[in-house]
């Protein structure tokens, strides 16, 4: 790859990086008193987190069905698209253990990265944690499934 | 149904499609916070840059927007330090297991008509709403 290939490469993702940051911020998910007004129902339920991701996925499976007719991405030789199409009891119990801790304080990964962006200090006390949390999975993973971690989880989503 | 905005979301809905697009057409990833995270954790040459431009954009996006148009930082106060520890640690042990989160499975795996992300997708919000009322409502934290 040369190395105008790498720049544009590195700008395409910042790019990408900055606009799902002002989308989180346009949509006020990184607000987590917004989100767990979504999540607590039997409250005075805000449906907007509805709306953001509706609006997303809509837009996305539109651009998606072009995008993955083409026969590579512009700067690179395939795509890199998960390989497990597995509907497990791994897949289920990660899901409802990653939903117990969004529910609990209203932070999914994408908003608790973005608000380091104005120095939110609970950020500060989540984000190690969930390092530790995903380190913890991987080094299980070590043992019980060398394949399904070491090799799909890097390219998976 | 009082803080409903449902402009802002939408427009902010597009913009999150838009980067996953942006994403997916010119570098061939799938714009997942989780698997971009955690891609990050045993190092791989190669993929480090694009993974760390990709987060860095994600705070000046979100740091930028809120400081040029003035919008005040939705800083909570007086949440609990060790629910923000014990959240933090389950969210990343459960993406990992998971192998995605709101953004992968959510977002890109529903726009890919993935079944696979289609069942994460029902079953994170819903235990999320249960815990969250047990939180609040049988708990009494935070509401």
């Amino acid at each position: 790859m040369s190395l105008q290939q790498s720049v544009l490469r590195g700008a395409s993702s910042l790019v990408a990086g900055v606009l799902f940051g002002v989308g989180l911020a346009v949509a006020q998910m990184t607000d987590p008193a917004k989100v767990l007004g979504f999540l607590d129902v039997t409250g005075a339920w805000d449906a907007s987190l509805l709306l953001v991701l509706g609006g997303a996925v809509v837009f996305s499976a539109a651009v998606f069905g072009w995008v993955l007719h083409q026969p590579a991405p512009v700067l690179d030789e395939h795509f890199h698209l998960p390989k497990s199409a597995a509907i497990d009891a791994r897949l289920i119990s990660g899901a409802a253990i990653f939903g117990v801790g969004w529910g609990i304080a209203g932070y999914c990964p994408g908003p608790a990265i973005a608000s380091l962006g104005f120095a939110n200090s609970e950020a500060l006390w989540l984000l190690p944690a969930l390092l530790v949390g995903a380190a913890l999975q991987r080094w299980i993973d070590q043992f019980d499934h060398p394949r399904a971690a070491w090799q799909t989880t890097s390219l998976d989503v | 149904m009082n803080n409903f905005t449902p402009v802002s979301a939408l427009v902010g809905g597009v913009l999150i499609g838009l980067s996953a697009s942006l994403l997916l057409w010119v570098n061939g990833r799938i714009a997942g916070v989780s698997g971009v995270l955690g891609g990050l954790l045993p190092p791989r040459a190669g993929e480090q840059t694009w993974r760390l431009l990709f987060l860095a954009g994600l705070v000046l996006g979100a740091g930028g927007y809120l400081a040029l148009t003035g919008t005040p930082a939705p800083i909570r106060q007086g949440f609990p330090v060790p629910l923000l520890l014990l959240a933090g640690f389950l969210t990343g042990f459960g993406t990992t297991r998971a192998n995605g989160c709101t953004s992968g499975h959510g977002v890109c795996g529903l726009a890919r008509l993935s079944l696979r992300s289609l069942a994460a997708t029902v079953t994170f919000p819903g235990v999320a709403m249960v815990t969250t009322y047990v939180l609040r409502h049988v708990a009494g934290v935070g509401a």
